[in-house]
Order: C-alpha cells, then structure tokens, then sequence
C-alpha cells in the first residue's frame, strides 16, 4: 500500500496529465468502452493480426540497422545477420515467420468476418478499411520476399514485371516505374524497400486507426443467431440497449481472451521461428545463373499454380481483370448485402462461396508445393533408371533408353514413378499407344510436347520407340499384338522383350 | 476572455474588411496551390521518371563475330549497360547466342516468353525449357509447347568492326517485345 502521501502526488499527477492530454476519456471510449457479451474466442484473431504487425514493426526496425539496401550490399548484409550479428538470425527468423502469421490471422480474422456477417450494416466502413488492410498486409509480405534479394526475390520481380507489361497501353511505363529502369537492378530494390519500410507500414498504422476508430464507433458485433436479423431501421436502438443491459467493458472482460491468445500466439511464434530458423536468403541474385526455378513463398504458391493453368487465351485478360474485380466485389460485400441474416446457417450460399474460395486456393497451393507441370530441369542426368527397364533388352532398345535420357524426355517424362511429371507416366506407354502411335507423337508432338522430328534422326527416333514399346508396366498385358510373348515374360521382372516385339508392333 | 470582450461578428464588418479576408483567402488558397504543385512535380517527377525517359542507343559488344561455331547456341554472359554502382551483382545479365552459320545469328534473351523466368538450353535436344511452367521452345526460338504465348524474345544484333553486338538494356517483355 501506498503511503497517504504519495497516493495524494499520485492522484495529482493522473488529474494533471488527464487535463493536459484528456487521457481518461480517450481510456474510457477504447479500452473500458463495453462490448457484447457473446463476443468470445472467436473475436480474437484481429488483436493477433495487430501484435504479429507490432512485432514485424519492431523487429524490422532492428533488421534495419543490419540491412543494407543496396543491391550491392543486400545479400551479403542478410547472410552477415544470419552468422554475425548476436541473435541475428533469431530476429530474421521472427520477422520472416511472423509476417506468415500475420497473413493467416488476417485471413482467419477476415473469414470470421465473413462467415459472421458482421461486414453488414452498420459496420461497412470497418469492414471496407478492413479489406484495405488485407491488400496491404499482401503488399507487405510480396515486398518483404524481395527484400531477400536472393534468386527468387530476381526471378519473382521479373514475374511481377511480365505481369505488368501486360497492361495494354501503360504496361511498359507502369514496368519501368515498378523497376525503377528498364532492367532490375539497384533501383529496383531501393524502390521495394521504400514501400516495405515505408509506404506500406505507414499507410497500414493509418488503415488500422481508422479500422479501430470505425470498430469503437459502430462497436463489436453480436455473435450471430440464426433468425436474429439485421435490420438498419432498428439495428442500431436494439444493439446499444443490448450492449449497455449486458455488454462487458473491454478491458479487462474481453480483452482477457485476447491476451491468453496472442500470449500463446508469441510463443508459438518464437518455437517455430526457433526451430525453422530465418528464411533464406536461397541462391544469388545473379541473373546469369539460369539454373534458378524461382518459387513465391507459400502464401502466394496458388497464384504460381493458376498461372500454369490458366488457359494461355484468357491469362492476360484474368491477370490484369480478375484482381480489380476480387478486390472491387470484396469492397462492394455490405453494399451488395447490407442486411439479413448473420448466421452462417442461414447463409447457405455464402458459407458454399467461401469453401469453393478455400478449397481452390488449398488445392491449388498444394499443386504450387508439387508443381506437376514443370520439368525436371536435372532429371535426364540425375534421376537413375532402375534396372528392370534396361536387363535384357536389345542393342536399338537400350540406344533409345538412352535417348531417352539424353533428348530430356525424363525432364517431363516419369518410368517408375520417376522423372517429371509435366507428361503422362511412360512406365505403361506400350500398353495405350501402338508403334505408330509412338512414332508419330515422338516426331509431331502435341499434347504440350515438343515436336521431337526436329531434333531426332530417323534411327535415333526408332530407337526410341523401340525402347518405349517395351515400357508395358511389368504386369500390364501390352496392348500392342505380339508386344509380349507370353503371361510367363509378363511376370517375370525384369521383362526382356524380344527383338521381334517392335518389328511385329510396326 | 469574457463575453463582453468577443470581437464583433463578421457579418457586422465594413465590406472593405470583408473583400480583404476573400481576397486573403483567395491568395492564401493560390500561393498553397502553387507552392504544392511547385514541390510535387521533383518528386512525383523522380517517383515516375523511369517510365517517362527516353531509350538511350545501347549497343553493347558480345565477342567477336568469327568467334561462334556454326549450328551451335550457347549461353554469353554481358554487363546491363547503363547500370548504377550499387547493381553488384544484378548487372551481370546473359543471353543465348545462336550461330545459324557464319556470320548469321540469333540472340535470345533468357526470359521466357510467359512470365520471364529464366530457360535453359538442352544441346542434345536442341530445346530452350523453363522450369517456371514449363514452357519450351525450339531451337530457333518459336515456341514447342506450354503457356507462352509466343517464341522467345529476340536482341536486336548487328556485325561492327568484326564485333558482334547485341542492343541491350531493356527487359525483354510482352509489350517490350523484340
């Protein structure tokens, strides 16, 4: 307990400070300002986005006492953070995992968001800052993967710059201003680290004010109940005599959830970045080294995998079409449906939206991780072929194996659940394709292969076919006539097939 | 101040007071507008002059012409001209050089067609393949398969004084073209 005394100078100093700054009602409004009782765990995910980017604040602004950004220098300075500076690569490692964690509370804040309804009237404003919010939190971590300046931070710039050129009319200034020239360089990263450290937190601190103001002012939602409906004749009256009969003040009711979450959160944050380390940075910038397969980070691997899916004709028209119109339809939401329903159980079409939203960015980022339609650029060196494919074959036979390595058809091309996976799985080509059938896609392509008749002679191309035409899976009967002696051949591996095999398959 | 003491209403001064708050007003209004448009033209003017300067004449040297081996390509490597001191190592930059016969080439950039990432070249089978999406293209260029929506952007070359020289400086790109 205090002395009477100092309790008196105490209590002076708080009336002193109150009536120079007004401190008291600004406490009042904000943290005791009384929120729904219903509002539980589910109300968390927002303060976690908030601490993950007070953190990123702090730890970025210790990173930028080590960083050099200067194309120059950025690389080595990351590699001296790592291994030099005391506690460097833990600070790398928070900064980089929490940016991830940030991105999934916002995402998580922002699918509550949705699923609850709560965009609806008279929260638009809240919801519309919100959605500036997510673009920015995006930009932010897009820029922070530059910041590595590492072989996919270089490739990742000229995918963005590729994408850019693409607008019709400005693409090649609206390029050269995002690059900061005509090429990436120096100016290219002073640029990216001017929005990352700069013009991007700056405007998120802003967005986040008035994201908080607009929460203070329109108040937390309810948890929705189904047939509880909002209606802007009445909603406002009922939601404020509610929350004055049963509401809680913020702090500490609320705010007691927030704490225990976000403090499980952080150390979470700290285990993980613990255990992963920092991220990067992978191989050098150097644009002379073509042996690069640059890959984004996790959060935008779906975006790497629609742009190998999309059809060629319609890809410019959805790149440059399909984010405007994403982020104009999000914006429009509590314009488009202002009242009604909240519960997600009377909302059957927006609870189907959301799942088709997530599953296909989960299904595609998973495709992202695999990346079935790029070649395995190393495959026809690296990858071995296992014996049952070659014992026993004849001379021409094992020279198209060989072609086969040697003309990269392994690049794209798997034996044995080996090799690429940009073509179909040849382990059992013989049994869905005839000798000419073989011969003809060897020479013409089609399909998405290359037309091997420029590239192969006639007897390298027979050779070929010729070793393609014993691939009949080992336990397939071949679909070609006489392509397999016998049931016996057929089940003992390895198969050798005889000579006669192709020359009847002709 | 106490009541008494609140200066007298505008709408009770002389006219004469009325037209010099407009007139300050009008010139306060002016002058900001001037001054603002006079500080942010040097800086949107930086912020935005990449993409507004003209394109210098960058020729730059590969080797000399007699150099290359008739019906091969091969990967040349070669400074961005124009480049700042603080580059490093993002000057360096690359193309392929195909040497059709003597004296006749083709120089690719190594940025694929589709998204720009960087393609490699098979000799044996004479292919150009991107490990991004998985575009490939013939040894001429032309586009064999995958999402490009064209061949391989091309760099202007031409012989000088038995140099062969490619005019570089720019990022190739859809646009851009070549």
């Amino acid at each position: 307990m205090l002395p009477t005394g100092l309790k008196r100078v105490a209590l002076h100093g708080v009336q002193w400070l109150d009536d120079r700054t007004g401190v008291m009602w600004v406490l009042r409004h904000s943290m005791f300002h009384r929120v729904p009782i219903s509002a539980k765990w589910w109300y968390v995910f927002g303060s976690a986005t908030m601490m993950f980017f007070t953190v990123q604040v702090v730890s970025g602004i210790v990173l930028a006492m080590f960083y050099a950004p200067s194309a120059a220098q950025a690389y080595d300075s990351l590699v001296y953070i790592n291994e030099q500076v005391p506690c460097g690569w833990m600070l790398r490692a928070i900064h980089g995992w929490s940016s991830n964690a940030m991105c999934y509370m916002m995402l998580l804040h922002l699918s509550q968001v949705f699923l609850h309804g709560t965009y609806k009237y008279p929260r638009e404003l809240t919801w519309l800052f919100g959605v500036g919010l997510c673009i920015l939190t995006l930009g932010l971590a897009f820029t922070g993967q530059i910041m590595r300046w590492d072989a996919d931070a270089y490739w990742g710039l000229g995918i963005g710059a590729a994408i850019v050129d693409r607008m019709p009319m400005v693409g090649n200034q609206m390029r050269a201003i995002m690059l900061g020239g005509t090429e990436i360089s120096g100016a290219t990263l002073s640029r990216f680290f001017a929005l990352h450290v700069f013009i991007l937190p700056g405007t998120t601190v802003a967005l986040i004010g008035l994201h908080l103001y607009s929460v203070l002012r329109k108040g937390i939602s309810e948890m929705p109940k189904a047939g509880e409906v909002v209606d802007p004749a009445t909603y406002t009256k009922g939601y404020e005599a509610r929350v004055h009969k049963t509401g809680v003040p913020f702090y500490p009711d609320a705010a007691r959830r927030d704490m225990v979450f976000c403090g499980a959160a952080l150390i979470a944050l700290v285990g993980v970045a613990a255990w992963f380390g920092p991220m990067g940075p992978g191989g050098l910038p150097d644009p002379t080294i073509i042996e690069a397969s640059p890959r984004p980070d996790g959060l935008f691997l779906w975006i790497f995998a629609a742009l190998a899916l999309l059809p060629p004709g319609s890809e410019t028209f959805l790149l440059l079409v399909g984010p405007p119109v994403g982020i104009a339809l999000l914006a429009a939401l509590p314009f488009i449906s202002p009242r009604g329903e909240r519960a997600p159980s009377r909302r059957p079409l927006s609870v189907l939206i959301f799942c088709t939203i997530v599953t296909g960015i989960g299904v595609l980022t998973w495709l992202g991780v695999a990346s079935p339609w790029s070649p395995v650029m190393n495959a026809w060196t690296s990858t071995p072929i296992a014996p049952a494919f070659v014992v026993g074959r004849t001379p021409l036979e094992l020279q198209g194996a060989l072609e086969f390595q040697f003309a990269q058809c392994r690049n794209c091309h798997a034996i044995g659940g080996t090799g690429g996976m940009r073509g179909p799985d040849l382990t059992d080509v013989a049994t869905r394709l005839s000798w000419d059938q073989l011969v003809r896609q060897i020479q013409q392509g089609g399909g998405n292969m290359p037309a091997y008749g420029k590239t192969l002679s006639s007897v390298e191309t027979q050779a070929l076919a010729a070793f393609l035409s014993t691939l009949d899976g080992g336990s397939l009967r071949a679909a070609i006539p006489g392509a397999m002696e016998s049931q016996q051949q057929i089940d003992a591996a390895p198969t050798p097939v005889d000579s006669s095999t192709t020359s009847d398959a002709r | 101040m106490s009541e008494s003491e609140i200066p007298p209403q505008s709408n009770d001064a002389p006219a004469s007071s009325e037209n010099r708050r407009g007139f300050l007003f009008a010139a306060g209004t002016t002058l900001m507008a001037i001054g603002g448009v006079l500080v942010a033209a040097p800086i949107i003017g930086a912020a935005v002059a990449p993409g507004m300067l003209p394109e210098k004449d960058q020729w730059i040297s590969l080797g000399a012409a007699k150099n290359w081996v008739a019906a091969t390509t091969v990967l040349i490597k070669f400074r961005n001209p124009g480049g700042a001191p603080d580059d490093g190592i993002t000057r360096e930059n690359a193309c392929y050089v195909r040497c059709i016969e003597a004296g006749k080439f083709q120089v690719f950039a190594v940025n694929c067609a589709h998204l720009g990432c960087p393609v490699e070249w098979f000799s044996q089978s004479r292919l150009f393949m991107c490990p991004c999406h998985g575009g490939v293209y013939y040894e001429d260029g032309s586009r064999a398969s995958g999402p490009p929506p064209r061949g391989l952007f091309e760099f202007e070359w031409r012989i000088r004084e038995g140099q062969l020289e490619i005019h570089s400086g720019r990022l190739p790109g859809l646009q851009e073209g070549t």
